[in-house]
């Protein structure tokens, strides 16, 4: 169990489901378009997209999460969370961001009867405006389903 | 040096802050091993500097205070107050030295002992600094850092810095494209263009001055190895000769910066440990005077740099007799250890081949500190080495971070770019250019003499699109260590210099990548590894078989062909297959008869073509040509030349002696055609076949070229006047301005060369009426 007190997330929806982020793992949410795909990349690399001056390597959190989902359509704007893993800058896509807002309690663990993509990007459960909300990891995300495949 | 010490002085200043930070946290946790190394390294980084700077002081003071780190990293000695004391003494002192330096002072002798003295183990009184300054002279003790610092004629910049002013250009250059696209939209303006050229070229001036701010020749880091190798050498008393290449290498500033000390460290450890004595070097029937060879050189995707020396080689088993000892390896291990493993046991912590430790390089540091700045630029280091022949370490520093050309291209809809580096070059699928073969599933480029396989980047890459097995654009690579191939694309676009960075992992993952660029349209571009792209593609797999030369026969690229001057001046050509042999032949050998021109050669009579072929008994050169049963001779001035030509041949609109239009440097040469040439002759052999037709202005290039095509396709042979007897003729053509001879057997078709007749009874036929030409000679042809 991950003790928080007062901690600031970003609450945003991925596949459907209402989720939050530790916010200090976010740099900033953008929008991006044109994205270059990279072909025979892993699933969840959607490609590539351009954050100014810098080259984001762009998630696709379904993918991420082990969902059959399409790949995101290169051509459209997408919202993304902004993460920086080893070095390296990602764009996480999101569905949509609703707000960074605080939370205060703590993380429960996880219940059983999520599918183990969920299980193994979700850090917890918490609890806001009277509803369960699964807390991602970004590094998880960014990773990719390679570790339960193997 | 100068400018060797000036940069000795920034950084060590630059170390010195935070360093003091260091000692002081690392007294409160004495098994901070990490802190402990920070310190250790920074002592370490001053002695080697100093040692090749000439700073005989600082170096002493740092070598002391390494040797008592050192005990304590080898843990023989616990850290206690009293060694921390002594520790931030000596590098106040440093400190102190650094200033008066740069100053350009002298520093006040003395006092040095008293420190060196404050390291040594069960010193009672714990030395304070304040107590060691106390014995250096009051002046120097404590020097206003503000007042002694010169004014400095360089500044140093955090690469950070430079990346952002890189970053907020190439944002710039983004603005200005969509500015470029708003203005194109709201139609120009002179004067809003002009100062928009303007923009864009102060845009691309600044561009270019950034990027080169990053940018640095190692020769900058290679020009302070010749001092420092003289010097170590004379300190050893061992002469060396050192060999530095490959000046000219561009790096970036930032990997540059990294490398120094990695190169600092070998190359001393080279001199120090790899090369032996001149006695030993005696003893072992070497020269007296060691080599030392620096070499630097790109090589696809990466910068590598070879330090190699003619020394006595790393012994092995001494490394591996003291990872036992220092408890790295247990003997079981080290026995069943690979001969390769053994010498990567140099890059542990704490190994040292040395038997002893010298003022130079000597305590097994260094080549764990080089391995690790190295890779944490994602490069590698390589060793090898033979026992009493040399060792050679190799530094592979990847290109990402560095700026590259690269070619960008298209394949599967989708830009990408290629390191021009590995480019051999590229071939259009074209005539000319290069043939494809399909041999089974695999494509086989012919590429003049030889064959690569080919590998459709589309498809390497799964995207499909384009034509997969008929790519219209090939780039021949040759990856560094690899096979070359031929990589087919659908479009070339430009040369450009690209800013490469490292892709995330997850893509390099893929092998196909060396990194991701942002080139001017501001949507990022992949850079392709070509040397995954053939392993991805299988290239490597039976390459032996494809990429053989082109074998004899059927296969072949360009043309050879004889050029000559025909005998009516003008260059011509054939190619070189159809000619036997070239002949003089004697003018009375030759025989005009029936029309033809005959030679009587070697029992035989060989029809003979030509322009105007001279039967007044002059001797003459002749072609000899076969097609294999038949046999004819075309008549020629002289033989010029032999080339090679490509297919590139456009062909002539009309059947006849010339196939076509070639280029030859530039000149438009006359190819002959074979088949029309054979057709002629042996046509000729049967003339009851075609009916004849007489031109009787054969001395009229339009008769010649014009109207001779035309009167063939009609069904006809034709002979000029003078070719045949006119009895043959069934039909003779004549111009209408000629008088028209009397006591033709055949009837005459006259052509006038103006639309207009010239009365009434003119019968004549305007010659670019095709309709009644084609009706007149179909009467003759009975059609």
């Amino acid at each position: 169990m991950i003790e928080t007190m007062d901690q600031l997330y970003l609450i945003a929806r991925v596949a459907g489901q209402r989720v939050a982020f530790p916010s200090a793992e976010i740099d900033s949410v953008v929008e991006i378009e044109a994205i270059t795909p990279v072909p025979r990349g892993p699933r969840h690399i959607a490609g590539l997209a351009a954050l100014r001056s810098r080259v984001l390597t762009v998630i696709s959190a379904e993918a991420a999460l082990g969902l059959d989902a399409p790949p995101p359509d290169p051509a459209t704007v997408h919202h993304a969370a902004v993460v920086t893993c080893e070095g390296h800058l990602y764009g996480v896509i999101v569905e949509e961001v609703e707000d960074v807002v605080t939370i205060s309690g703590a993380v429960q663990p996880l219940r059983s009867g999520f599918g183990s993509g969920w299980a193994r990007v979700a850090l917890g459960m918490m609890e806001y405006e009277g509803e369960a909300l699964l807390l991602l990891g970004t590094a998880a995300l960014v990773a990719g389903p390679l570790a339960s495949a193997a | 040096m100068d400018e060797l010490l000036g940069e000795f002085i920034a950084e060590t200043r630059e170390t010195l802050g935070p360093l003091v930070g260091e000692v002081v946290a690392w007294e409160a946790a004495p098994g901070d091993r990490a802190r402990l190394d920070a310190i250790f390294r920074f002592v370490h980084t001053v002695k080697g500097s100093c040692g090749f700077l000439d700073l005989p002081r600082l170096e002493r003071l740092s070598h002391a205070a390494e040797g008592a780190l050192a005990e304590v990293r080898e843990g023989r000695r616990t850290p206690d107050g009293v060694l921390v004391s002594a520790v931030l003494a000596i590098i106040d002192r440093i400190g102190e030295m650094v200033e008066a330096l740069d100053a350009g002072e002298a520093f006040p002798e003395g006092g040095d002992d008293a420190l060196i003295l404050a390291l040594e183990p069960g010193q009672d009184h714990p030395v304070s600094t304040a107590h060691a300054h106390a014995h250096a002279p009051a002046p120097a003790a404590a020097p206003a850092p503000a007042v002694a610092r010169a004014a400095a004629r360089s500044i140093r910049l955090p690469v950070d810095l430079l990346d952002r002013m890189m970053g907020g250009v190439s944002d710039l250059v983004l603005a200005r494209n969509e500015l470029s696209r708003r203005l194109r939209d709201a139609g120009h303006a002179g004067h809003v263009d002009a100062a928009f050229e303007r923009l864009s070229g102060c845009i691309a001036e600044m561009r270019e001055a950034i990027t080169r701010t990053r940018m640095q020749r190692i020769e900058n880091l290679f020009s302070a190895l010749p001092r420092m190798v003289r010097d170590l050498g004379h300190e050893l008393g061992k002469p060396v000769s050192l060999l530095v290449e490959g000046e000219d290498v561009e790096l970036d500033r930032e990997m540059i910066e990294m490398i120094r000390d990695p190169l600092t460290h070998i190359v001393r450890n080279a001199v120090d440990h790899g090369l032996e004595s001149a006695e030993e070097r005696a003893r072992a029937g070497k020269p007296a005077t060691g080599a030392l060879r620096v070499t630097a050189r790109q090589a696809g995707n990466q910068i590598l740099i070879d330090i190699a020396d003619d020394g006595r080689g790393v012994d092995s088993d001494r490394l591996v007799a003291k990872a036992v000892a220092a408890g790295i390896l247990t003997v079981a291990e080290a026995q069943a250890l690979p001969e390769a493993r053994k010498l990567s046991l140099m890059f542990e912590p704490g190994l040292s081949t040395a038997s002893a430790v010298t003022a130079i390089s000597g305590r097994g540091v260094g080549m764990d500190i080089v391995r690790a700045n190295i890779e944490r630029i994602g490069g590698v280091v390589e060793l090898a080495s033979r026992p009493r022949v040399g060792t050679r370490l190799t530094l592979r520093v990847p290109l990402t971070l560095t700026i590259i050309p690269a070619l960008t291209i298209t394949a599967g809809g989708q830009d990408f770019a290629l390191p021009r580096a590995a480019i051999d070059e590229i071939v259009r699928v074209s005539p000319k250019g290069a043939r494809l073969e399909h041999v089974g599933d695999a494509t086989v480029a012919v590429i003049r003499d030889r064959r690569l396989p080919v590998l459709a980047l589309g498809e390497v890459l799964g995207l499909g699109g384009g034509d997969g097995g008929h790519p219209s654009t090939l780039v021949v690579l040759r990856p560094s260590g690899g096979q070359p191939f031929a990589l087919g694309v659908d479009m070339v676009h430009d040369h450009e210099e690209l800013v490469i960075k490292p892709a995330a992992p997850a893509v390099m993952a893929t092998g196909l990548y060396a990194g991701t660029t942002l080139p001017d349209s501001g949507r990022p571009m992949l850079l392709l590894d070509p040397g995954g792209i053939a392993a991805v593609g299988g290239v490597a797999l039976d390459i032996g078989a494809v990429a053989a030369p082109v074998a004899e026969g059927p296969v072949e690229e360009t043309i050879r062909t004889l050029l000559f001057r025909d005998l009516d001046g003008a260059d011509r050509a054939v190619r070189l297959g159809m000619v036997e042999r070239i002949e003089d032949v004697p003018g009375d050998a030759v025989r005009l008869s029936g029309g033809r021109v005959r030679l009587a050669h070697k029992g035989r009579i060989i029809p003979v073509l030509g322009r105007d072929v001279p039967t007044d008994g002059r001797k003459l050169r002749v072609l000899m040509m076969s097609d294999g049963a038949a046999e004819l001779a075309y008549a020629i001035a002289e033989v010029t030349d032999i080339v090679h030509l490509g297919r590139d041949i456009v062909p002539t609109a009309l059947p006849g002696p010339v196939a076509g239009v070639v280029l030859v440097d530039g000149r438009q040469v006359e190819l002959l055609d074979p088949h029309w040439l054979f057709a002629t002759v042996l046509d000729a052999r049967a003339p009851a076949e075609r009916p004849l037709c007489l031109l009787l202005d054969g001395a009229d290039r339009w008769t010649r070229e014009v109207l001779r095509p035309l009167v063939e396709s009609a069904g006809y042979r034709v002979a000029l006047e003078g070719e045949a007897d006119p009895a043959e003729a069934r039909v003779i053509i004549a111009g209408s301005e000629r008088a028209a001879p009397d006591g033709l057997p055949a009837p005459v078709v006259r052509l006038r060369e103006h639309p207009e007749r010239h009365g009434a009874d003119d019968r004549t036929i305007y010659r670019y009426d095709r309709e009644g030409l084609m009706a007149a000679l179909r009467a003759g042809t009975g059609a």
